[in-house]
């Protein structure tokens, strides 16, 4: 109803966490940094505070935040954890990206060519 | 909770709901959704006491439903139910005096966050504010359930939006269930833990939001259309 768009094949619960994590990777949200109250969030995402309930328990159960007792939740500040996320990240785009490509029956030569050529930002 | 057992209920000879079976538990937000004369509007009314069984078992925490149990249950309904003399500020009064668990400054903090004003009255209200209204005096109530018929029904996505603001923001997801029907499940899905699905006064489905995602890989609205194809 809200802000936020959701796919229709993925629990929304894992998208709020998706999203979340790469505003960490990207640095939208920085490590340290507090995040929004339960209900706040809930409010801003337009989603059942229980649903956000979740999204606050996974991430923290993934170490990816901490729960500092009366303050609230807080990016980690482990820049292990995040370095880890960011590749867990990375992998499931490569992932999801090749299959994408097999699946069309493109050689891996071609594409890596192709990404190549194309270029990209690169710094 | 609140548990219906095998609850039959007949207009004339017209069964407007058969054999329901359904338990609502404590901390939800469940939506019910179904075609036009479903039965959706009867079951509001049954679990608020408004409406008698035929048959079978009605109860909240052990005691069966009348208006007298209904005292911890708020029902809105979707006509327009107010004193249009009134202004909201009385309109408030008037529901203090009426109900035993209604807590006049949630009531006022809910019109604020609504940015409704307290001496505006009520038949210079918009459609859209007058939605307004129905929520702030409806979760006012400090209830244990809120049973909500229609609550985003010809309301345009301004005000949708500020109602769902409302139901996320002023209810106690710890203790406090709503049950609200709708025919707007795409927009509504996002706030929603559980899904009834009504078809001629019976549940053909009863599902968690994550589970239909999960499992059927498909959203709620898809799944609903899908069971609607199965079963016809």
């Amino acid at each position: 109803m809200m802000g936020i768009d959701f796919l229709p094949d993925k629990p929304i619960y894992q998208q709020l966490i998706d999203l979340i994590a790469g505003n960490i990777i990207r640095g939208t949200l920085n490590p340290g940094e507090k995040l929004p109250s339960v209900r706040d969030y809930a409010i801003e995402a337009g989603v059942n505070a229980n649903t956000m309930q979740r999204v606050y328990k996974e991430l923290e159960q993934m170490e990816i935040t901490e729960t500092k007792r009366g303050q609230g939740s807080f990016v980690t500040e482990d820049e292990v954890k995040i370095a880890m996320l960011r590749n867990e990240m990375k992998e499931q785009l490569v992932t999801s990206f090749i299959q994408s490509v097999e699946a069309l029956g493109f050689t891996k030569s071609e594409i890596l060519q192709h990404l190549q050529e194309r270029g990209g930002k690169d710094d | 909770m609140i548990e219906l057992k095998n609850i039959t209920k007949k207009y004339g000879r017209r069964k407007a709901l058969e054999d329901l079976t359904l338990s609502l538990p404590q901390g939800k937000i469940i939506g019910l959704v179904g075609e036009n004369g479903s039965g959706k509007t009867t079951l509001l009314k049954l679990i608020s006491g408004l409406v008698t069984p035929d048959s079978g078992r009605a109860t909240f925490s052990g005691s069966r439903i009348t208006r007298k149990v209904a005292t911890n249950i708020a029902y809105m309904p979707d006509a327009d139910l107010f004193y249009p003399y009134f202004t909201v500020g009385q309109l408030i009064e008037f529901y203090e005096s009426q109900f035993i668990d209604f807590n006049p400054a949630k009531a006022k903090e809910i019109a604020r966050f609504l940015n409704l004003s307290l001496d505006l009255k009520i038949n210079n209200l918009s459609k859209g504010n007058r939605g307004r209204v129905k929520i702030a005096v409806t979760l006012g109530r400090e209830a244990d359930y809120y049973l909500l018929d229609e609550p985003f029904s010809g309301l345009d996505p301004m005000v949708r939006d500020d109602i769902a603001k409302g139901l996320i923001r002023f209810t106690d997801p710890e203790r406090q269930t709503v049950l609200l029907s709708t025919h707007e499940l795409k927009e509504v899905e996002p706030l929603l833990d559980e899904i009834v699905v009504l078809r001629g006064g019976r549940i053909i489905a009863h599902e968690a939001v994550d589970v239909i995602r999960d499992t059927y890989g498909k959203d709620a609205t898809s799944w609903m259309v899908s069971l609607f194809r199965e079963g016809s």
